[in-house]
């Protein structure tokens, strides 16, 4: 019998290269004759450039030229080029120069003479929103496609309620109503507004966006920093206007991402552009300084919100606007977090009220669990505190308010494929003994308090309908070929796993391609959203399917009988007629050619993947797919973090004790692999709500904290030793494996948890902003806060 | 200029073996040579090229500036003893814990095997302002970008201010004034030796240093005199992340008892000045009592007297009154 490989740990197929060093990042890779380039940054927020003078960097021994921005891609709008002579941050890519060294180009930078006429600026976008205000672009603060700019201001009598530290009601360009809220707010036995700030933070991967690139002829070749693969190559042949399949992508291997790099193909472009230009491998190493920069944000909020709550508990009322800090070039967080807050609380009736607002702060992005993040770290202790002050248990008000299966959320009332969150809150209090860990909620040792708390946390885990391509070769083993992209979770190996189970494989007998655009893959997804461990154990199951039908049929064809008569079991195929190993079956399947071999293709495969199965056709026996299994619903995982906390009334500083996870991700493939994902991205959230900053000076609209020590992301010592993990194991029943993705929930339960266990610590008090750094505790204590209830950009 | 960061100017390196060989490098190059310890300092100015010295000298091949030795009165450390070294060695552990806790909330343990307590006491100020290469008046300019008034100032200083606001970050530092340390200071010209609270300086002295070493200056040992030797010690350091990172607040205190009374103290708080503060008046108001809570909290008090918070640190007033407050209260 074969090993099972659903459910059981394996050494993924990058880890030996990994911790040996042998695995090659992008920044490793060298080209005859590569040079290197240096960027010039913007020193100022928004400005222009006046003059550029950069004769005596030209005339430096060793420096080979100048890139412009007159010479990249550009786009009218809030729209970013790789290179921009109107730097709406500081820190933004103004023009780069290539050197035999990076020495060499640091120093022509340093020459060059560039004179800029400072813009106004603007990094709180309430400024922006105030008559009057300053605005981000010159033109406005607002833009439409089909309008171009405007310039959208609340009223003063917006800012006169703001101001007086009340819930304005402003219009805004999103929003949406559903039920009556106006009517369940004067039904409801309790009220709670809060003024809840949440701070924006950069992303700061591990290895910062290095890219090298070089072209032969009209085929670039590129080997880059992104988290995903073969959406990448055409995301970058779309930046560049050139056809995508004169890219060869190479991205074995990505040091995280967390939504930064979902393609990634801004920085990109500079070393493709630059060597064409001077027709030589043209190598840009980010910095960690860099990459503050350009390596993308999460989004800020400053945030009103109202919950109602009957006298039971149940949530029956949400009233929510949100501001958001949304850079130069945009972001959607905050539709997210209106979706979900509708989602976790289950009100019914709900208004939501969002603007998101230009700003000249370094651009933003996706940043795992985005917006949804942002808005559980903020609501759940708002949410404990309903508990409070109506008698009601905490836990039994999150899970009275928790979703079921036939929950209905958003303005167009979305269901989703499965839910199983009270399921995993229920293992959470057993795993973390929540009633006895109550118990001693709020005593006290010393001048320190013990708080618990919880933070449910939902976010999107899968999409449907990618292709599945692998091919079983004379050899006998299995090749599934990926072209999602390796950002460190395992998805590259995982998300083949229920398929060479299917086939009856051993694990040590498939094989794993990946990381480089001219070994051939199927259309894939991006790797965001958590998509990934859905959308590819599906479409790999479904070539498996294909896979084993053909299996079976050459099978019935060299040995007679029926082909359902056929099974499959450790790299052989067995039926009435006798047996035959798969790479017997791989020759027989070459020999017949047509589908069998892949030369023949499935009507319905997208059109990115027929090229890659050409290049594979006549290679052994082809599994190739579309997802067709269908399904209704969005696809949402669930993790359900409790949090033991000792905060020191003193000192301002808070130890986490003790954090447990429970997870509703369907079908667990990889339980060493899913722990890890819970673990990271819950420690990812702790960080965010407790140690994590971002700082802008207003004045001079430029950030500080730029860098590991002074931007604060928790590290392996900031945390117990034991954490734990669970997972609720009920597969999703509209998938054929039942996996959820789950890269995403658990940024929101680990803040969540915190920012719960926190509030409950101090009496059940919400402090409402992040960080909630010993300063802030502290001050608090002190009934002397740090900063304005909506002062964003501080810490 | 445009600026770059994260890559080193070139410069001409210079690895003596003894001290006699480091000083007459610094003597000749008198004002253009940068003393490198452990470099976890000297780096971050390096790659981001605010300062651009033209030479290095690299104390690290020197063998004579490492070590923890018995002496006569106490104990001697080399200035280029690893933090990691004083953090498990066991004679500052049992008869110097405070130097020893110090030592071990210094950052992380790779810091720490590299850093050294030489370097820990002299490295200059985490301002981001003047970090950045701001002109600002410890940079030679003639402003202070952390005293304005939208400035981001939650790290500065409460206290001891002129025209600069920064702090000075060293962990170890109020240890060694806890323990009535004597830093020795050699240059060609002879050695000094300073007490540890004289060893720090602030911007009312000299706003471009941190101490009072001059360029042709070396710190060789510091030595740790008998006479603290297993007093009753409290260290303590407030930061906003576990591991890797500067304090907000840090205290150190000695205090010597007798029948349950503390007969001498000595209390030191980094983190609120720009230089350790040694508070004398409070060391003189627990003289004499038992460290109970209404001592404690007087001394609290008496310790933030003065103080004047800037726009976003007005929490360190508190969190240095409660970190001296326990500090006395540890006595009882």
């Amino acid at each position: 019998m074969a090993e099972r490989l659903v459910g059981a740990d394996i050494a993924p197929p990058d880890l030996h290269a990994k911790i040996t060093g042998r695995a090659r990042y992008a920044e490793d890779f060298r080209a005859p004759g590569m040079v290197f380039a240096k960027l010039l940054l913007s020193p100022m927020p928004h400005a222009r450039v006046r003059r550029v003078d950069a004769s005596r960097a030209l005339a430096m021994e060793g420096v080979i030229d100048i890139l412009r921005a007159d010479e990249v891609p550009s786009r009218d709008g809030p729209r970013e080029a790789c290179l921009t002579d109107t730097p709406r941050y500081e820190g933004e890519p103004i023009l780069a120069v290539a050197a035999v060294d990076e020495e060499t180009a640091a120093a022509a930078i340093e020459a060059i003479e560039i004179d800029f006429e400072p813009l106004p600026f603007v990094i709180d976008p309430l400024e922006s929103l105030r008559p009057g205000g300053p605005n981000a672009y010159v033109d406005g603060n607002q833009f439409s496609g089909q309008d171009g700019w405007s310039d959208f201001k609340w009223t003063n009598t917006d800012f006169a309620k703001v101001d007086a530290g009340e819930m304005p009601d402003p219009s805004c360009p999103v929003e949406w109503t559903k039920g009556d809220p106006e009517s369940a707010f004067a039904e409801s036995a309790l009220v709670l507004e809060e003024t809840i700030v949440h701070q924006s933070l950069t992303h700061h991967p591990m290895e910062p966006r290095s890219n090298m690139a070089y072209w032969e002829g009209e085929t670039l070749h590129a080997f880059v920093s992104t988290q995903s693969s073969q959406q990448t190559k055409f995301a970058l042949a779309g930046a560049l206007q050139i056809d995508p399949e004169n890219i060869n992508l190479v991205s074995e291997y990505c040091g995280g991402g967390f939504g930064s790099k979902i393609a990634g193909t801004t920085v990109m472009q500079i070393p493709a552009l630059f060597s064409r230009k001077i027709n030589r491998p043209v190598m840009l190493r980010i910095t960690r300084y860099e990459e503050n920069y350009v390596g993308r944000a999460r989004p800020g909020f400053q945030t009103w919100l109202k919950m109602g709550f009957l006298q039971d508990g149940k949530c029956n009322a949400i009233d929510l606007i949100i501001v958001q800090e949304s850079g130069p070039y945009g972001a959607g967080d905050f539709n997210t977090a209106g979706m979900i807050a509708d989602l976790t609380y289950t009100p019914q009736n709900m208004r939501f009220r969002g603007v998101s607002m230009y700003t000249n702060t370094p651009p933003k992005a996706a940043q795992r669990g985005p917006g949804g993040a942002q808005i559980i770290s903020m609501m759940e202790p708002i949410l404990e505190k309903a508990g409070r002050e109506l008698g009601v248990d905490r836990f039994e008000i999150h899970r009275m308010n928790a979703p079921r299966g036939d929950v209905q959320f958003g303005p167009r009332n979305a269901t989703l494929t499965s839910v199983h969150a009270v399921e995993a809150l229920d293992q959470g209090r057993e795993m973390f003994d929540w009633d006895a860990k109550l118990a001693i909620s709020g005593k006290r040792n010393g001048s320190k308090v013990t708080g618990v708390g919880i933070g449910l946390s939902p976010y999107t885990a899968g999409s449907r309908g990618r292709d599945g391509m692998m091919i079983i070769r004379p050899d006998g083993k299995l090749y599934v070929h990926q072209g999602i992209g390796n950002l460190g979770t395992h998805s590259i190996a995982d998300t083949a796993r229920p398929a060479a189970e299917l086939l009856g494989y051993n694990w040590k007998d498939v094989e794993i391609v990946w990381g480089n655009s001219a070994r051939a893959y199927p259309r894939s997804t991006v790797q965001a959203g958590s998509q990934t461990t859905t959308a590819h154990t599906r479409a790999n199951h479904a070539a498996a399917t294909d896979a084993l039908r053909k299996i079976r049929e050459v099978a019935a064809a060299a040995l007679g009988g029926s082909a359902s008569s056929y099974s499959v079991d450790s790299g052989r195929v067995s039926g009435p007629g006798g047996t035959m190993t798969l790479g017997r079956i791989a020759e027989r399947a070459i020999a017949m050619g047509g589908e069998y071999s892949g030369e023949v293709l499935p009507d319905d495969v997208h059109a990115q993947t027929v090229p890659a199965a050409q290049i594979l056709a006549g290679e052994g026996l082809m599994g190739i797919a579309r997802d067709n299994y269908g399904g209704e619903g969005n696809i949402y995982s669930w993790v359900a973090g409790f949090a033991m906390v000792e905060l020191d009334e003193e000192t301002g500083m808070v130890e986490l004790k003790e954090y447990v996870g429970v997870t509703d991700c369907g079908t667990v493939i990889h339980p060493r692999s899913l722990g890890a994902q819970v673990f990271g991205g819950s420690i990812q959230g702790m960080g965010m709500a407790m140690t994590q900053r971002w700082v802008f000076d207003p004045q001079w609209g430029v950030p500080f904290a730029n860098r590991f020590y002074t931007a604060r992301p928790p590290g392996f010592l900031d945390i117990p030793a034991d954490l734990k993990w669970g997972a609720v194991g009920i597969p999703d029943p509209q998938d054929p494996v039942g996996a959820k993705g789950i890269g995403e929930p658990p940024v929101g339960a680990g803040a969540a948890a915190l920012t719960s266990a926190i509030a409950d610590a101090m009496g059940g008090r919400c402090v409402c902003r992040t960080p909630l750094t010993p300063d802030v505790l502290l001050a608090e204590i002190e009934g002397r806060p740090m900063y304005g209830r909506l002062e964003q950009h501080v810490g | 200029m445009a600026k770059i960061r994260d890559m080193i100017p070139a410069f001409e390196l210079f690895q003596p073996t003894t001290v006699g060989d480091a000083l007459e490098l610094l003597d000749e190059h008198r004002g253009q040579a940068w003393v490198l310890a452990g470099g976890l300092d000297s780096f971050d100015w390096f790659k981001d090229r605010v300062k651009r010295p033209s030479a290095v000298v690299d104390l690290g091949g020197i063998s004579e500036l490492t070590g923890i030795r018995d002496v006569e009165d106490g104990i001697e450390i080399g200035a280029m003893t690893s933090l990691t070294e004083i953090e498990r060695d066991e004679r500052v552990r049992s008869g110097f814990s405070v130097l020893a806790d110090a030592a071990r909330h210094v950052a992380t343990p790779q810091i720490r095997n590299q850093g050294t307590l030489g370097g820990n006491v002299s490295q200059d100020t985490r301002c981001w302002y003047y970090r950045s290469g701001w002109p600002c008046y410890r940079a030679g300019g003639n402003t202070c970008y952390a005293a304005a008034p939208q400035a981001m100032n939650r790290e500065h200083c409460i206290m001891g201010r002129s025209r600069c606001v920064a702090v000075n970050p060293s962990d170890t530092a109020p240890a060694l004034i806890a323990v009535d340390a004597k830093m020795v200071v050699e240059s060609n010209g002879g050695s000094t030796v300073h007490d540890a609270e004289d060893f720090f300086i602030g911007p009312a002295i000299d706003i471009t240093r941190m101490t009072v070493m001059k360029s042709q200056d070396l710190l060789t040992r510091i030595h740790i005199p008998a006479r603290w030797a297993d007093a009753d010690f409290y260290y303590e350091k407030i930061r906003d992340r576990g591991s890797w990172d500067f304090q907000l607040v840090s205290v150190a205190a000695a205090f010597r008892k007798s029948e349950g009374k503390i007969e001498e103290a000595r209390i030191s708080v980094n983190g609120v000045a720009p230089f350790p503060v040694r508070l004398d008046a409070v060391e003189r108001l627990v003289q004499g009592t038992s460290g109970d809570e209404s001592t404690a909290s007087a001394a609290g008090e008496l310790a933030i007297q003065g103080a004047r918070p800037l726009r976003h640190n007005d929490y360190k007033v508190a969190m240095m009154r409660n970190l001296v407050r326990r500090a006395v209260r540890s006595v009882s």
